[in-house]
């Protein structure tokens, strides 16, 4: 916390309510970081001490917080260009960007040595890598770089399952590495289509999206690819046998719904109309990436239940 | 520091008492945490120290 600072300009004491700090760790996003960290944590074989559970749990949640303040502390300068993000607590003016920076960077430290600690290194090691992989590589490096930049950035977002997963084993595996597969393919139709009716927001603020550096038909044709590349991974789980034929047949409706909705936008030339095929692709890209990861955890979960019980 | 009035200082005082609060919750949370841990780790071997 700052409370004396060298710019004159700047107050002599933090203005900061503690619901601001909390905003800084985007708890939106964390959401669905705990969400998917959870699902990785269950279908892992063997099991852990809830208590265990727990921990690791709120570690990756506080990891994954810490990497929202630090981005948060970067991007200051383009979330007070947006209306999307103007009135994080940044821009807003009601955290300074040094005190999101060292609230950052305690909670990452924090949040990977008690991971460590408490649970095991791999696991530790995993939430470190995707920390500075979100704030150092994708916020500080592609974001502002490259029309790919959601591509390799959304990494950062895929990883909470595996972590979730090496809480309980100590190990990396291909089943956790398809887990990371399925929301690493997800994330860049997910984000296109966002930034294809977004398409201004991001213009004003200078950022590289696909649709403002290679046109909408560029945008509307890789959807496209990564929603088929997308279903096919989705699939694996159940083609590789670790999880039920019951899960396969619901990934496969879900992804020929991903799969519709894409198709649907590639279709549209109409700028108009294809805005609004990108907000029902984005709106359904979200249930999709939810109820995959609820019929994984249940299939998976209800298994071992099943099995422990005999 | 010159241009608060006493109710901004006020406010400023009551919202540093909040996140001092806050903060004192977090660490005393992070210690339990560590504690419970330590006993789940150990679990009954706890009881079997030399006299």
């Amino acid at each position: 916390m700052t409370f004396v600072s060298d710019q004159n300009e700047r107050p002599l004491y933090s203005s900061a309510d503690v619901e601001d700090y909390f905003a800084l760790l985007k708890p939106r996003v964390m959401s669905l970081v705990i969400f998917t960290a959870i699902v990785g944590l269950l279908v892992a074989p063997g099991a852990v001490h809830p208590l265990i559970g727990f921990t690791a749990i709120l570690c990756i949640a506080i990891g994954a917080g810490a990497s929202g303040a630090l981005n948060m502390w970067y991007d200051a300068d383009i979330d007070a260009i947006m209306s999307r993000t103007v009135n994080r607590p940044i821009p807003a003016g009601k955290v300074t960007k040094q005190e999101a920076l060292a609230f950052g960077l305690v909670l990452s430290a924090f949040s990977v040595l008690t991971l460590g600690l408490l649970v095991n290194w791999v696991a530790a090691g995993l939430l470190a890598f995707t920390i500075f992989f979100y704030a150092v590589i994708y916020t500080m490096w592609l974001k502002r770089w490259t029309p790919q930049n959601i591509v390799i950035g959304g990494a950062a977002g895929s990883f909470p399952p595996m972590i979730g997963w090496a809480a309980v084993t100590g190990t990396i595996t291909i089943e956790s590495v398809i887990l990371f597969l399925i929301i690493f393919l997800w994330t860049p139709p997910h984000f296109w289509a966002l930034a294809l009716y977004k398409k201004g927001d991001y213009q004003e603020a200078g950022i590289p999206m696909l649709p403002n550096v290679k046109g909408e038909r560029a945008t509307q044709n890789q959807i496209l690819i990564y929603s088929l590349l997308l279903a096919a991974v989705a699939l694996a789980p159940a083609l590789l046998g670790f999880a039920s034929y019951a899960y396969g047949a619901a990934a496969a409706l879900l992804s020929a719904g991903f799969v519709f909705y894409a198709a649907i936008l590639w279709r549209k030339d109409d700028l108009v109309e294809m805005k609004k095929a990108a907000r029902k692709l984005f709106a359904f890209s979200l249930v999709y990436l939810f109820a995959i990861f609820l019929v994984l955890a249940a299939d998976m979960g209800a298994t071992k239940v099943l099995g422990s019980m005999i | 520091m010159s241009e608060l009035t006493p109710e901004q200082t006020e406010e400023l005082k009551k919202r540093r008492r909040k996140r001092s609060i806050a903060l004192a919750l977090v660490l005393g949370a992070l210690a339990i945490l560590f504690y419970a841990v330590t006993i789940v780790k150990i679990g009954p071997a706890i009881f079997q120290r030399p006299l």
